[in-house]
């Protein structure tokens, strides 16, 4: 007999086993619109230029494999502080922050999530936008977290439900947990205006909430870092003291490297140091202390001038690839008949597109076209491309007339 | 972290070699590695602790989840364990941890959510070695199916470890006890110099049919700290139950770093896969085994030459990086202080900080200390 005859198969994860599903698929024309990652306009993994670079300068300083101090490496967490908050920001300046270097997104996140569950008296309620990222909901569940909803999503106009969320936001009981996320919505693609972030600026300031905000695709969203932080930076500026996650996976294409950071700010450098020992002590029994790779690429980007120059051009270039694929998904729509209203496609932003597509036309699309997204209708753009960006339309339109 | 008899940390010339390798391979991306880690990574290290004629392996019964260190394999069992183990969420199962361990063991545990974190005795201060009766004794009195971290060699921090005859008596417990045993294994190799005698222990209680967690570290064996290489190895009774558990691993650990950062596992699966690698990295550990072993004998021939004070055996019969020296709180902070050798207050050293040109300032300090100090 076995300890685990009782143990449930799990069921497979959802995002990355499309993926598996896709692999197993013999058709020459299939498409994988699942995980969010960045492909070329051949449809293959794009490894930037200042990465190799990067990587080639740190090759030849022949470092040592020491490990990192358990908050990571210290020129990764001050330049990844410094390109969130901006270089003249008044939190870097006072030093009334702490980052620590973390696993990527997720490992960011659930940092986060349980110096929340620890630290974060008032409220086990984490408010997640309707939809969010599949993985936001168990991570803050295992990190012992509760998770609510505010309306985000409007599936009637596959866009912002703007007076939804507001009407959502403004009643969440006082010093809950609202996560939002900083630029190009996962999954929908969907983000405020500038003027409606600050709207929500000062219904969240009013009803007291602590401010998390996600932010895996600064960059890449626009095209422009500034931009795509905007928000982020807006809330500190009305003096909201967020907690911030980032990655570097998408706009760095450091993947599997897994560079992120976890950011709290905080009333003063005083209040930064004990916060910052804390985390240590959360970290120290997860992993003890984080990868090196990604954290020095990151880092000797961020940190050498000509290196992020040259990062600054070419993430422009995966975002305006993406927004191109968008324009043309949408004039090959119109060309196939469609008479659905497809402006969605190109007012959303980043790596993912809420398509409206119902479970069963994405079934189909999967079984009659194998073109693979996740069963919410969401597709990767940046799995479109000049070469295949007909083939979806035709697909689409197939299940969708 | 092992040091070179320069004092200096040392980058394996395999390891070098390998990460040139790689630079140079033009197919390979920065791509997300799947959950579970990189599938080559995970049979070989799984190989590497069961023995490339492992029958376990052989009956498809073994499971591996690339993890973050030592560390990261350690909480993944943690989390499976507290969820699945001894019923569902059953937070009051007893987690055993040696008298002392590491000390970050018992964090692990308690961050997983186990609520009953009890120590075993282990280190017998009087005889400077193994308490094997107190250890018995806890394994007869634990609530059946609690669970014991063992160290599968080279224990952290006394550098004790049971004779081969002694597991023999410590399996026989467990089996007849229903308890549950997770490996901490962090120095294979590293240790004796042997990859097989530093796994005997763990490779006999798979031949006892047990089924067991091995949370294995590359980090002292392979140089690769910082890159946080390690294998989480699953030993089941058939592939169906494994394959369940490793489904509901990759749950946890898609919450926990979603997949494992891929440039330390890519670095140890090409060696491994490579008999030519494989090679010159075994020789590159057994360097490091043999460093640390030349300095223990030199240390204990040193002492015993002075005619210090007390019985010096221990020393060269403690195995691995860490030392208990059995000195004394007082002695240790005149070696602090008066002579500027830093060690911890329970008496350990590691080893890797003794260099052939400092063998002779430590031993003529330690007689020192014991002849000045009592």
């Amino acid at each position: 007999s076995s300890w685990w005859s009782h143990v449930e198969m799990g069921p497979p994860d959802p995002i990355l086993g499309v993926t598996e599903a896709f692999k197993r698929d013999t058709n020459s024309k299939k498409m994988n619109l699942g995980v969010g990652a960045y492909r070329d306009d051949n449809g293959k993994p794009y490894v930037l230029n200042c990465v190799r670079k990067a990587e080639a300068m740190i090759a030849s300083k022949k470092m040592d494999k020491e490990y990192l101090p358990i908050g990571g490496l210290a020129d990764f967490t001050r330049a990844s502080a410094e390109l969130a908050l901006g270089e003249n920001s008044e939190v870097i300046k006072s030093g009334r922050f702490v980052t620590v270097q973390g696993i990527s997104g997720t490992g960011s996140l659930r940092i986060g999530a349980n110096f929340l569950q620890r630290f974060f008296k008032p409220s086990r309620d984490v408010y997640l936008p309707k939809p969010s990222w599949g993985n936001h909901t168990p991570i803050f569940r295992d990190a012992g977290m509760q998770l609510q909803a505010y309306r985000y999503y409007d599936p009637k106009t596959c866009s912002l439900d703007f007076s939804g969320a507001m009407d959502d936001i403004s009643k969440i009981p006082e010093k809950s947990i609202i996560l939002l996320h900083a630029c190009a919505h996962n999954p929908t693609g969907v983000d405020p205006r500038q003027e409606q972030w600050k709207e929500l600026a000062a219904t969240v300031k009013k009803r007291n909430l602590l401010v998390y905000f996600d932010m895996a695709y600064q960059g890449f969203a626009s095209g422009d870092i500034n931009r795509d932080a905007w928000a982020v930076r807006h809330f500190i500026d009305q003096g909201i003291n967020i907690i911030l996650s980032q990655s570097f996976a998408k706009n760095m294409g450091l993947y599997g490297e897994r560079a992120g950071a976890f950011t709290v700010i905080c009333k003063d450098a005083e209040e930064a140091k004990r916060v910052e020992s804390q985390l240590k002590i959360l970290i120290r029994p997860m992993y003890s202390n984080p990868p090196v790779n990604g954290a020095r690429i990151a880092s000797m980007i961020l940190n050498t001038p000509d290196l992020r120059k040259e990062w600054l051009v070419e993430v422009k270039g995966m975002a305006d690839r993406i927004i191109s694929m968008r324009n043309q998904l949408v004039s090959n729509l119109k060309k196939e008949g469609s008479s659905h209203n497809w402006q969605h496609i190109t007012d959303q932003i980043g790596m993912f597109c809420f398509t409206g597509l119902k479970p069963e036309q994405v079934e189909r699309l999967m079984k009659e076209f194998s073109i693979y997204m996740t069963k919410d209708g969401r597709i990767s753009v940046a799995g479109v491309s000049s070469g295949n960006v007909a083939y979806l339309a035709h697909a689409i339109h197939q299940v969708t007339k | 972290a092992y040091r070179t008899d320069e004092g200096q940390p040392w980058v394996l010339p395999v390891v070098k070699k390998v990460e040139q390798l790689i630079a140079n391979d033009n197919s390979l991306n920065h791509e997300y590695l799947p959950i579970l880690g990189l599938p080559e990574f995970r049979a070989n290290a799984s190989r590497i602790a069961l023995g490339d004629d492992s029958p376990a392996i052989k009956e498809n019964r073994v499971g591996s989840v690339q993890s973050l260190g030592g560390t990261g394999a350690l909480r993944i069992g943690a989390e499976f364990l507290r969820r699945w183990y001894n019923g569902n969420n059953n937070t009051a199962t007893p987690v055993y941890v040696s008298a002392p361990s590491w000390e970050n063991h018992n964090s692990v545990f308690m961050d997983a959510g186990f609520k009953d974190i009890r120590t075993y005795h282990y280190w017998d201060a009087a005889k400077r070695g193994l308490d094997l009766q107190g250890l018995l004794n806890d394994m007869e009195n634990a609530p059946e199916s609690s669970i014991f971290i063992l160290h599968a060699c080279a224990h952290n921090p006394t550098g004790t470890d049971p004779s081969p005859e002694q597991w023999k008596q410590i399996a026989a417990v467990m089996k007849r006890r229903s308890l549950f045993p997770f490996f901490d294994s962090a120095y294979q190799g590293f240790a004796s110099g042997s990859l097989d005698k530093d796994a005997w222990a763990v490779r006999f209680f798979v031949s006892e049919g047990f089924e067991l967690f091995c949370a294995q570290s590359f980090s002292k064996n392979f140089g690769l700290y910082n890159e946080r290489v390690g294998n989480l190895t699953v030993v089941g009774k058939d592939a169906d139950n494994v394959q369940r558990v490793l489904s509901q691993m990759e749950k946890i650990v898609r919450t926990t770093w979603s997949n494992p950062p891929s440039q330390g596992a890519r670095i140890v699966a090409t060696t491994l896969s490579s008999p030519q690698l494989f090679d010159e990295w075994y020789g590159n550990v057994k360097t490091m085994a043999d460093r640390v072993l030349l300095m223990r004998s030199e240390l204990r021939s040193r002492l015993e030459a002075l005619g210090t004070p007390g019985t010096w055996n221990h020393i060269t019969e403690q195995i691995g990086m860490f030392s208990f020296t059995g000195l004394n709180p007082k002695q240790v902070e005149y070696m602090v202080k008066e002579k500027h050798i830093y060690l911890m207050a329970s008496g350990r050293i590691n080893m890797c900080g003794l260099t052939t040109k400092n063998l002779d300032y430590v031993a003529k300090s330690i007689h020192e200390a014991v002849t000045k100090i009592q």
